[in-house]
C-alpha cells in the first residue's frame, strides 16, 4: 500500500505524462485511492503498470457503480496489485450519465462510455462485460462486448439504482382487501 | 400368542394341500376366497405409482443439499420406494425443484420437465421454487407455478428432510387419488381465515357458506386440497 505521500508521488507522475488526468486522491482507511478522468484511464492504467518503480502488474478486479443522486452518476473501479511489495491501489473513474444531462431515456441519450483496458489486462475481458451487462457503461475498444450474465435479449440493466427491485408482493390471506379472491 | 401359533400351523398345513392338490371343493373355495382381494385396475396402478416414484437427479440451490441426505441411511427415502434417483428425465417421475430458478435456468427446468413421460409429478421444495422466497430481484423466476405445473409445494428454507418426506408422503396420497384435506377442512376450521374475518374479528355470513360449499366439494371428491 502507498502511504499517503507515495500517492501524491503517483499522481504527480502521472500529471507529467498526461495533464489534467487526476482529479483527485484519497487515502482512507489505509487505501490509496486515484480519481482520474475518464479520458485518461487508459494513460494512468499505462503508467501504473510500466513505470519500472510502480509494477502494478495484475488487474485484481474491475467493477462498476452507480451513485445515483450524486453527479458524475457513475463509477468505473479498477484495483491494481503490485505483487513484487503487495501493494495495491485503487483506480476511480467517474462517469457521467448522458442522460441525465439532456433527460431523455438512456436508449436515446445513450450510454456512459470509457475506454477498454483490455488491451492492457486481458483479464478485464469478461469483468468490463459484466459492468456493461449490470450497468450500461459501454467500454470502447472491448472485443466482443456482449450480455454475461443476463439473458441475451434482456432490456435494461438490473444493478442501476433506478432499476425497479421487482419480484411481486408476498400475498397473504390478509392482502384480501388490496387483491381480493387473489387465492383464485 | 399359543392360539395364533396354532392358527398359523393350521394355515400352513392347509397351503400344504393346496399345493400338493389335495384341497377340492368346498375346502378349494374358502381357501381362494380367502386370499382374493378385489379392486380396480386404476387403484391397482395408482398404489404401484405411489410406491414406485423415480425422482429425478436434479438439484438447482442449497435446498438440493437437503435433498441429497434424503437418500442417506438416517432419512432413507427407499423406505418410501423412491430411492431410484433417475439422471434422466426420460425415466424419472417426480421433478423435485430444489432452489430458486432463475430466469435463465427456468427454460432448462422446463425442457426437463417436458422431457419427463406421463404421470409426472413436481414437487416445488422451500419457499424459492414456491414463491421466489428472499429473493424478489431480476434474476430470479417468482415461483415455478409461472412456467410449469406444480403438484405439491414444501414449505421451509431450505425444508429439513423429514419435511420433503412429509410432502411425499402427501404426494402418494395424491397418486392414489386421495389427496389430504387442508387443515382448515380436517380441523373444522373452515371460515376462519384472516380475510373472511378481517372486518369484525368474526367469520362473516358469507365467507361461512363459502366454506360450507368447499367442504361439500370435498366430502363429493372434488377437492384436491394436498
Amino acid at each position: 500500500m502507498p502511504d499517503a505521500p507515495g500517492l501524491e508521488l503517483i499522481a504527480q507522475g502521472i500529471e507529467e505524462g498526461r495533464q489534467n488526468t487526476v482529479i483527485e486522491t484519497s487515502f482512507e482507511h489505509d487505501r490509496a485511492t486515484l480519481v482520474v478522468n475518464p479520458e485518461g484511464v487508459l494513460h494512468v492504467l499505462t503508467w501504473l503498470r510500466d513505470t519500472p518503480e510502480q509494477g502494478y502488474t495484475f488487474l485484481a478486479s474491475v467493477h462498476a457503480a452507480d451513485y445515483l443522486p450524486a453527479t458524475p452518476r457513475f463509477a468505473v473501479h479498477y484495483e491494481l496489485l503490485c505483487r513484487e511489495r503487495v501493494e495495491r491501489i485503487h483506480v476511480k473513474a467517474l462517469l457521467e450519465d448522458p442522460a441525465a444531462a439532456n433527460g431523455d431515456s438512456p436508449s436515446e441519450a445513450g450510454l456512459p462510455e470509457i475506454d477498454s483496458c483490455t488491451e492492457l489486462f486481458p483479464t478485464a475481458d469478461y469483468q468490463e462485460r459484466e459492468a456493461d451487462d449490470f450497468f450500461g457503461i459501454v467500454f470502447r475498444g472491448h472485443p466482443d462486448l456482449r450480455r454475461i450474465a443476463m439473458p441475451d435479449e434482456y432490456v435494461g440493466w438490473p444493478q442501476r439504482r433506478d432499476f425497479p427491485i421487482g419480484g411481486e408482493p408476498v400475498l397473504y390471506t390478509h392482502n384480501e382487501i388490496e387483491a381480493p379472491r387473489w387465492f383464485e | 400368542m399359543e392360539v395364533e401359533r396354532q392358527s398359523l400351523r393350521a394355515r400352513q398345513l392347509r397351503a400344504r394341500d393346496l399345493l400338493r392338490g389335495d384341497l377340492e371343493g368346498k375346502d378349494l373355495e374358502e381357501y381362494v376366497e380367502e386370499r382374493l382381494l378385489t379392486t380396480t385396475l386404476e387403484n391397482v396402478l395408482n398404489w404401484g405409482r405411489s410406491n414406485a416414484i423415480f425422482p429425478m437427479t436434479f438439484g438447482l440451490a442449497c435446498c438440493a443439499i437437503e435433498q441429497i441426505s434424503l437418500v442417506t441411511s438416517r432419512y432413507d427415502i427407499a423406505r418410501f420406494g423412491a430411492e431410484a434417483f433417475r439422471a434422466t428425465p426420460r425415466q424419472a417421475d417426480l421433478l423435485i425443484l430444489s432452489g430458486r430458478v432463475s430466469i435463465k435456468m427456468a427454460p432448462v427446468v422446463r425442457r426437463v420437465y417436458d422431457q419427463m413421460l406421463e404421470p409426472r409429478w413436481v414437487m416445488a421444495m422451500g419457499a424459492c421454487s414456491s414463491s421466489g422466497g428472499m429473493f424478489a430481484n431480476y434474476a430470479v423466476v417468482q415461483g415455478a407455478d409461472k412456467f410449469m405445473p406444480v403438484d405439491i409445494h414444501v414449505p421451509g428454507c431450505p425444508p429439513r428432510p423429514e419435511a420433503v418426506l412429509h410432502g411425499l408422503n402427501k404426494l402418494q396420497r395424491l397418486i392414489r387419488g386421495r389427496p389430504d384435506l387442508g387443515w382448515r377442512q380436517r380441523y373444522n376450521a373452515v371460515g376462519t381465515e384472516e380475510w373472511a374475518r378481517f372486518e369484525s374479528g368474526k367469520p362473516t355470513q358469507e365467507a361461512l357458506d363459502r366454506a360450507a360449499a368447499a367442504i361439500r366439494s370435498v366430502d363429493e371428491g372434488e377437492g384436491e386440497n394436498a
